[in-house]
């Protein structure tokens, strides 16, 4: 009995790894099949999105008047002479324009993730933390914010800084950037407030307190790593948002300036040549479905392996 | 080193008087010299508390927690506070490091001077800096108090760090010491561990290395033992004994248990309803308690000596709501020698036969009823 009781326990300390948490998030990640093929999409395109331009014989730019000529300049289909998904209606072929706008949604997904974190995070520890008026006065914020309808407030910057050096930086890329991450950043603040609220309760904030930590040590290194979890699922299932307003900005025609093309912009071109030539909407939007629904299932099996016990709610 | 701050503290005090001292005559010097000498002995106290007073503003009302309590210890003393839960053990020791949530919590009178430095007049951010570096603290349930993100290197370290000034690297080769110090093997390793990976003993362990990081000169334990198994218990209380010896600290022990006060402590405060109603050296207040609620406390521990079956006494009733403390003995609905006089007024903690020996009780005065 005695050699038994030891043959459990040895194999169990063996185990249990300092990044066991962690790893065990990953066990049942991987065991999650849509989380996997989500992941591999998005590590797909993630690489298209860095290496397409060098993947294909054209630039986005590039109009091919040869096909052009040779169709009488209508859009050139998919699979024929030498442009795997066709042209658009000028020449432009079609998959180096996808791959460009692989490009523009991820660095929207980034971007936009990267300004959620500086401005939600900061914001709603310190409403969490301090309480009070500090609460008071950052939440009513972040109920204006949340509740100006967004598309008008994008336009709206959109249109006032259209002609500033402002609205033209990074192909007009920039303005999309900074206009989706002001209006993104309240769903990150109220869940870190959320969490930051349930988590300064605790003991071990108190034992902190004890060893006299102080208390922006206390936020950054005692509380926020607790929350982690929670917030790497907000910011993934928070890309495909991002990407999609990115999209409807571009099919509103704001935002990235011509020639580069969004998705967005991709499907309002092809919107008007449906019926004659379909393959100019259908890729891009096979592109954004794949992109939303990757990033989502992705985000839902984190969701479920960074915490158990949410599994099946929200 | 205990002992040089002693000397130096007893020259300053002999050389100059308090300012607040005002001296006009001969006869007033005299007066204001012996004060004085009196002031040099309270000062080689390492912790006076004076009359601590923490109230809880709720919404049903004020909550007198802390009620005009003082005591003092000495360098390298360990004292007992002991009493029933919700009589103000915890919140005194919290209020002494001024870690009272508030609100609803605040410290509304008294005056906490340790080693010469009136900690209330502190700015929060001295006080800070005080925390951990002189003063350790210990909580009561290590499954809770350690933070399940960060490696317990790190959480021994940070102390340290913070404190000391000490770099990561060297943090971390003092934190390995104190972990074999506190009696955790292959300490090295185990720095990477996390607190899961701990059973609750040894968390408390791992408590107590974090609370001596700084080589603190008072260590607050506030129930160390309550969440642990029996065994345990005394390991841990070993532990926090000979380390303290080791280390030269101070002890504030609060306990509900008389039995762990009595084998720890050079001295016991009992506490009832807020107040100190007792106090005494652990000796005599074991062989000669002079307050019914002490009597009540010992004869509610079980014996060994005592028939199989026996049911374990209590006292009977429950303690006064502290909300509106009455102004009178506030054992005295539980007392069974409570007299009128009791009911009336409310007895100071007044002297018992032996020279530290202190009890809150009309009945135990030298002119009362109870022999």
């Amino acid at each position: 009995m005695a050699t038994r009781t030891q043959a459990l326990e040895v194999p169990a300390g063996l185990d249990a790894k300092p990044t066991s948490l962690w790893r065990d998030a990953f066990g049942r990640l991987v065991r999650n099949r849509m989380a996997v093929v989500g992941g591999v999409i998005v590590l797909i395109l993630v690489f298209l999105a860095i290496f397409g331009p060098f993947l294909t014989p054209y630039p986005y730019s590039a109009i091919d008047y040869k096909a052009m000529a040779a169709t009488g300049g209508i859009p050139v289909p998919p699979l024929s002479m030498g442009h795997l998904f066709g042209t658009d209606n000028l020449g432009h072929d079609l998959f180096s324009r996808i791959l460009d706008g692989a490009r523009i949604s991820m660095t929207v997904a980034l971007v936009v993730q990267v300004v959620v974190i500086f401005i939600g995070i900061p914001m709603g520890a310190a409403a969490g933390w301090f309480g009070g008026r500090m609460d008071n006065l950052l939440m009513r914020i972040t109920d204006v914010v949340y509740a100006f309808p967004d598309l008008l407030f994008i336009i709206l910057l959109s249109i006032s800084f259209k002609d500033t050096w402002f609205g033209g930086a990074v192909d007009g890329l920039l303005l999309v950037f900074v206009a989706i991450g002001i209006v993104s950043w309240v769903t990150m603040a109220r869940l870190v407030r959320g969490q930051i609220l349930s988590l300064k309760e605790t003991e071990y904030v108190e034992a902190a307190r004890a060893i006299g930590v102080s208390d922006f040590r206390i936020v950054s290194r005692h509380l926020l790593p607790n929350a982690i979890g929670p917030v790497i699922v907000a910011i993934t299932l928070g890309i495909p948002s991002a990407i999609l307003a990115e999209s409807t900005l571009a099919f509103l025609g704001i935002g990235v300036n011509p020639p580069r093309a969004s998705w967005g912009t991709l499907i309002n071109d092809g919107s008007l040549w449906m019926s004659s030539t379909p393959h100019m909407l259908v890729f891009p939007a096979i592109a954004i479905a794949l992109a939303l629904l990757s990033f989502t299932f992705l985000g839902d099996g984190l969701r479920d392996a960074l915490d158990p016990k949410l599994k099946g709610k929200q | 080193m205990t002992v040089t701050d002693d000397d130096r503290r007893t020259d300053a005090a002999v050389t100059e008087l308090p300012d607040h001292v005002q001296v006009a005559t001969e006869e007033g010097r005299r007066l204001a010299q012996q004060l004085s000498d009196a002031d040099t002995r309270h000062a080689r106290k390492l912790l006076e508390v004076r009359n601590l007073t923490t109230h809880f503003f709720t919404k049903e009302g004020v909550v007198h927690a802390v009620d005009d309590v003082s005591f003092e210890i000495d360098y390298g003393e360990t004292l007992g506070l002991v009493g029933e839960s919700g009589c103000g053990k915890s919140v005194t020791a919290l209020s002494l490091t001024r870690l009272v949530p508030n609100p609803p919590g605040r410290i509304v009178r008294g005056e906490i001077i340790f080693d010469g430095i009136d900690l209330m007049k502190l700015s929060e951010e001295e006080m800070r800096l005080l925390r951990g570096k002189k003063i350790g603290f210990i909580f009561q349930d290590p499954m809770t108090s350690l933070n399940p993100t960060l490696t317990i290197g790190y959480q021994i370290a940070e102390s340290a760090r913070i404190h000391m000034g000490l770099s990561r690297k060297v943090a971390d080769d003092r934190a390995v010491e104190l972990l074999s110090k506190v009696g955790i093997p292959r300490s090295r390793e185990r720095m990477r561990d996390y607190p899961h990976q701990f059973s609750g003993g040894m968390r408390q362990r791992v408590m107590i290395a974090i609370a001596l990081a700084c080589d603190p000169m008072l260590l607050l334990a506030d129930e160390p033992t309550t969440a642990l198994d029996v065994t345990i218990q005394a390991q841990i209380l070993d532990l926090i004994r000979s380390l303290s010896e080791e280390f030269g600290t101070a002890v504030i022990l609060i306990t509900h248990d008389l039995g762990i006060a009595a084998g720890m402590c050079n001295r016991v405060n009992v506490m009832y309803a807020g107040r100190i109603v007792e106090t005494a050296l652990v000796d005599d207040i074991f062989e000669r308690p002079r307050m019914p609620y002490t009597w009540g406390l010992m004869d509610s521990l079980p014996r060994l000596d005592e028939e199989r079956g026996a049911r374990l006494r209590t006292i009977e009733g429950m303690p006064p709501d502290l909300l509106s403390p009455p102004d009178a003995c506030r054992f005295a609905p539980r007392c069974d020698y409570v007299r009128d006089v009791c009911r009336e007024d409310e007895p100071e903690l007044t002297r018992r036969d032996e020279e530290r020996h202190l009890a809150r009780c009309w009945g135990t005065e030298a002119e009362g009823w109870i022999k």
